[in-house]
């Protein structure tokens, strides 16, 4: 039941190709139909070469021309059936990859955070294809491999019923066999799929951390552990490839079986006069050409099924909540002071864990605040809240007084400047990634802003200069010269408040030293939100929020929390201590 | 490709028994339509019920010798495939297991992997199908030819003509599309580089309200991608018609031919239904043909990949297998001039020399790319230097089995990572022997022991892959008391506490200086607080050694480490007391 509705989802979807699917349909049905036609025709046509001094010319070369022009127009259509399901399932799929993506910006963060990355890429990617090859082309496979088992049996029936018969009854037994190698061989298809994700996973696991294996001498272990899997693999591996590699010749015996049946009892027809000789050839053609189909089709269901299995994943992916839209009186923002002003704010990311409540907090325009606390203690959370990244459960958050729910969510964005420690940059050339908030800034603004990162000079010595293109992983940049890049695109955008994440370590102190001039420069006046590592930065911030475990736990400037004794001056004095 | 068979010298026997029994198989599907045709032609002709009954039979016993022959090729086919799989995956993953890191950076990990999973599979299915099918399918395109030439040979000529003409279209229309599948594929590729980058960028493009331009991105792309694949698939859909008109094209001149030399007495009309049946043989057998050359040409393009990975010679070998005669009095560690460049890149180090005395705790600092890492491994002989040597304990770390010189040292990776087991199963790793008592006496010096004994099933605590189910400071203290539980004369941290915070860090620092009086403890570190106690700091900048000696020395009389310092800490705060 769900199936079908997910089938009825995925016809909706190749809705703006319906007539293709539909022509397709009919390309299908007049292929099948001339297709099944041809092998009459000959037979009529060797009836008609009976003997020597038997030919009869006249009709011959009339059949013979009407098979040409039938083979003809058959390979025509099945061409243009071809074309059809091409454009259908090309541009579905197509729609579908839009739409996916489209989501991917539109859902709430939540949703793109609780989930695997890799799968949601698999979901646009491997999900899409196999709705693309497996659902739109298998639907096309199963219609005309219906209509051609029906043809073929009723133009059976119609020359002959009871070698029709014949062909009827022993051709289950090759789907019987089908079936039986089926359920033979899935279940080691299954041990073997289990088995080579467990030899996948073990090499990755000791060739990803090879250096440790060696910095162990754990390497004969190793190669012990994995030739036993690799054992197994080989058990399972052979005896799936064998049972699966008996359909073949299990079906050509079945035909083998149908052929000679339909040869002997067409043969002894015609001795006793009720079938042609030119009708057994048909048979023969047919015969073959009704196991087909059959085949055909059991092949199909297995493709449709995970196929239909793609698109329930892809359609939960699309019918995902997008995030509330803004209201329609949101008001446009493009300027602020910089006040913020946080009242009674209370946060959970799953309802039963509460993470923050009752935050209270009070930043004047200007004003730079450190956010400290031990890795993972929540300090991604506050930026979540200040970025409208995730909504308050009750509370509020003002700039300037005016609440950020009433503020466009864009206009709410861009009034911050954001540099993260996953320094984000995309596969683009140097200029486009500092210009990607501002894409009509002039090459000279560019430089400019590299200029006041510190980068002009790396830069300018790069073969490309500005042109230069940043590879996937970032690899052609050190994670320092990452980060300046995103302090130089935050700079050329000059944006009034900003939310900087110190790196915690892998940086080495010159270009640290550059970052942190850097920062110096943009905090200059803008109020600021720092996540803090190093005492200098903290020391010099005008209030200090201490995080653990997602909770803010203590609040005030350097010298009111050492007076405390709390948390934070244990922190402070553990840096200190001598070791 | 063909370097490959030496992994195939097991399997001669089903290399030979399977084709030959496929053979035996297609002779006797050769065979169907001339018996057909002589049932029609004698049995029909003369009202014989009986033969037509006997030759049926017979049609029948062909069919089952024929499954017969074709199971044991099967059979020879699945046991030699996968036999040869798994001989080249483990002759592979030994191999890697000789690579030293330079080829390991090399290669790269990931590549690594896709070479010994779907490469070899895809290798693996060569084998299979050459068995199965390379001798079969030319055999039958061949084998019905020459039949038809046996009934007749004015005929063959019609064999003679459309044979090629099916393969003139099969081989253009597959040159025509094997580009556009791989541009496909490229394109895919890119599509999917977007949609990673949408999703780990997702705060950034929405912080900048970009998702209409990503959008805007991304549909240029897919519809690249979609125009590409209709071009593709236009060009395939013509495969099946051409060959099918070819082919009936072929069958129409059988027919009237055939009827012209019936009239003259010359062929008989059964014969004329066995060559149609012939040339539907050839079809599907040139289809097959079609099928394989796919197959193997992406199983050459990974036959390359895997010949790549045998190609890469180790750069670091073992010189002696036999332990080596060591110094107890020799300075632990010792580098004498030394040079590293990793492939020309320039130089990573350049001439250092120090020597580090047993039991001395030493830090070393500078910033990334100044060469601290690349300095540590080549104490581990991970890396043969360019220039100049490297002493452990004495000897040169060249005259070393790698056992006995690695026994010496624990080294505690940048990267966090635990094997898939139990946490009692990665302490074991540097010593299988290992009492329970070790391993409580390096989990506490790790700082580990409480939060380990804190769950109720302590060391028997499962460990996933990698150790993701711990947190990435847990996980560090656990790579520290995997090195300490073989109790390492030398142990090396190489920035191994940056998961840690600091009351943690210092903590870890004390105990390791109380409980390790005799080992010489390699601590690289970016942060001065880290190394600002040990009893020598070597400091490093773009790979030269700019300075060597204690805290307070080093921040008089090195201006880099000055400089290091005083980004980290307040003046007053610098020195020692």
């Amino acid at each position: 039941m769900k199936n079908k509705g997910t089938l009825k989802r995925i016809l909706h979807y190749a809705g703006p190709y319906r007539s293709g699917l539909i022509w397709a349909m009919i390309f299908a049905l007049l292929y099948v139909v001339l297709n099944l036609t041809a092998p009459i025709l000959i037979g009529y046509a060797i009836d008609n070469a009976v003997g020597q001094d038997h030919v009869n010319f006249g009709e011959l070369t009339q059949l013979l021309l009407m098979v040409g022009i039938t083979v003809l127009s058959c390979s025509v259509f099945q061409w243009l059936m071809g074309l059809c399901i091409n454009t259908v399932s090309y541009g579905t799929v197509r729609d579908m990859r839009k739409d996916i993506f489209r989501k991917f910006n539109t859902v709430p963060l939540k949703y793109i955070d609780g989930h695997p990355h890799g799968d949601l890429i698999s979901r646009i990617i491997n999900d899409v294809d196999a709705v693309g090859d497996g659902l739109l082309q298998g639907i096309t496979q199963l219609f005309s491999g219906l209509v051609m088992i029906l043809c073929t049996l009723g133009f059976m029936i119609f020359i002959n019923v009871y070698i029709a018969l014949v062909v009827v009854v022993i051709t289950p037994l090759s789907m019987f066999v089908a079936a039986f190698i089926t359920r033979l061989s899935q279940k080691q298809f299954r041990e073997q799929s289990k088995t080579q994700g467990e030899i996948s996973s073990y090499i990755e696991e000791y060739i990803g951390q090879q250096k440790v294996v060696k910095a162990f001498g754990y390497e004969e272990r190793s190669q012990a552990d994995f030739e036993k899997i690799n054992a197994r693999l080989l058990d399972c591996g052979k005896k799936a490839q064998f049972y699966s590699s008996l359909a073949n010749p299990s079906t050509r015996f079945v035909n083998g079986i149908v052929t000679a049946a339909v040869c002997t009892v067409g043969s002894v027809s015609a001795i006793n006069g009720t079938l042609s000789v030119g009708q057994i050839a048909t048979f023969i053609t047919y015969a073959n050409q009704y196991t087909k189909p059959f085949n055909e089709v059991t092949g199909v269901i297995p493709q449709l099924q995970s196929a239909l299995a793609g698109a329930a994943r892809i359609f939960s992916l699309l019918d995902e909540e997008n995030q509330l839209p803004d209201s329609e009186n949101a008001i446009d923002m493009t300027h602020c002071k910089g006040k913020i002003d946080i009242d009674h704010v209370q946060f959970a990311y799953v309802p039963e864990k509460p993470l923050i409540t009752n935050f209270n907090l009070h930043v004047n325009p200007g004003q730079k605040v450190a956010i400290v606390g031990p890795t993972g203690c929540g300090k991604t959370t506050l930026i979540n809240l200040l970025m409208r990244f995730y909504d308050v459960n009750s509370g509020d958050i003002q700039i300037d007084d005016t609440s950020i729910y009433q503020v466009q969510r864009n206009s709410l964005r861009s009034l911050y400047g954001m540099v993260l420690q996953e320094n984000w940059l995309y596969n683009a050339s140097i200029r486009d990634n500092i210009a990607y908030g501002k894409p009509d800034a002039t090459l000279d603004e560019v430089k400019q802003a590299a200029k006041d990162a510190f980068l002009d000079h790396f830069i300018e010595r790069l073969p490309d200069k500005y042109d230069t293109i940043i590879t996937e992983d970032g690899a052609n940049l050190s994670q320092g010269q990452r980060q300046l890049m995103c302090i130089a695109r935050v700079m050329l955008c000059d944006p009034p408040m900003l939310i900087l994440d110190e790196a915690t370590s892998s940086i080495d102190t010159r270009t640290e030293i550059k970052i942190q001039n850097a920062f110096n420069k943009m905090m200059n006046g803008r109020t600021s939100f720092i996540v803090a590592h190093r005492l200098s930065t903290i020391k010099e911030a005008d209030m200090i929020l201490v995080m653990k475990d997602g909770n803010i736990i203590e609040q005030g400037s350097h010298e009111e929390l050492m007076k405390q004794q709390g948390f934070y001056s244990k922190l402070y004095h553990s840096q200190f201590a001598a070791s | 490709m063909f370097r490959l068979r030496r992994f195939l010298k097991n399997y001669k026997l089903q290399l030979t028994l399977g084709p030959v029994c496929k053979l035996i198989e297609a002779i006797f599907e050769l065979f169907i339509p001339l018996i057909t045709a002589d049932i029609i032609d004698s049995g029909v002709k003369n009202g014989d019920v009986g033969y037509v009954l006997r030759q049926g039979g017979f049609m029948i016993l062909l069919g089952a010798l024929g499954l017969g022959f074709a199971l044991v090729c099967q059979k020879s086919a699945s046991v030699a495939s996968q036999g040869f799989g798994t001989e080249v995956r483990n002759a592979m993953f030994r191999h890697i297991n000789t690579f030293s890191h330079a080829e390991l950076d090399k290669i790269g990990t990931p590549s690594l992997i896709t070479r010994m999973t779907n490469d070899i599979n895809q290798l693996q299915l060569a084998v299979a199908m050459l068995i199965r099918l390379v001798i079969r399918a030319p055999f039958l395109v061949v084998g019905a030819v020459i039949m038809a030439m046996c009934i007749d040979m004015r005929m063959s000529l019609i064999f003679l003509a459309a044979s090629p003409l099916i393969a003139l279209v099969l081989f253009v229309i597959m040159q025509k599309s094997v580009p556009f599948f791989k541009t496909i594929q490229k394109k895919l590729d890119t599509v999917s580089l977007i949609s990673r980058e949408n999703l780990s960028g997702n705060r950034v493009i929405r912080a900048f309200s970009k998702q209409e331009a990503e959008q805007a991105r991304l549909e240029e792309q897919n519809n690249a991608l979609s125009q590409t694949a209709i071009a593709a698939g236009r060009v395939s859909a013509l495969l099946n018609p051409l060959t099918y008109v070819i082919a009936q094209a072929a069958i129409i001149g059988i027919v009237w031919l055939g009827a012209k030399f019936v009239n003259d007495g010359t062929l008989l009309q059964g014969q004329i239904i066995a060559l149609v049946n012939y040339m539907t043989q050839i079809l599907l057998a040139m289809i097959v043909v079609s099928n394989l050359v796919v197959i193997f040409t992406k199983a050459s393009a990974s036959a390359a990949r895997v010949n790549e990975v045998f190609d890469t010679v180790p750069s670091v070998r073992e010189k002696n297998t036999a332990d080596i005669p060591i110094d107890d009095n020799a300075p632990a560690v010792a580098f004498k001039n030394v040079s590293f460049g990793y492939a020309d890149n320039g130089y990573a180090l350049k001439n250092i020399s120090f020597a580090l005395q047993k039991g001395e705790t030493v830090g070393i600092i500078g910033g990334t790319g100044s060469g601290k890492s690349t300095l540590v491994n080549l104490i581990p002989r991970f890396y043969d230097t360019s220039d100049g040597e490297v002493f452990v304990s004495g000897a040169n770390v060249k005259e070393y089995p790698f056992k006995q010189l690695r026994h010496q040292m624990g080294i505690v990776p940048q990267s966090a990572m635990l094997f898939a087991g139990t946490i009692q199963s990665n302490m074991l790793w540097g010593n299988p022997n290992a009492s329970q008592d070790d391993i409580d006496k390096a989990l506490k010096i790790a700082q580990a022991y409480e939060f380990v004994y804190q769950n109720p099933e302590g060391l028997q605590r499962p460990v996933t892959a990698g150790g993701k189910n711990l947190s990435g400071g847990q996980r560090q203290r656990l790579t520290i008391a995997r090195a300490l539980v073989a109790q390492p004369a030398i142990l090396i941290l190489d920035d191994s506490a940056s998961a840690l915070d600091f009351a943690t860090d210092a903590a870890l620092r004390k105990s390791l200086k109380e409980e390790t009086q005799n080992m010489t403890v390699i601590m690289v570190s970016q942060r001065v607080g880290t190394v600002r106690y040990a009893d020598k700091i070597i400091v490093l900048d773009k790979g030269e050694l700019v300075g060597i000696g204690t805290h307070n020395d080093l921040f008089r009389t090195c201006s880099i480490y000055k400089e290091i310092c005083l980004s980290q800490l307040k003046a007053e705060e610098v020195l020692n007391q």
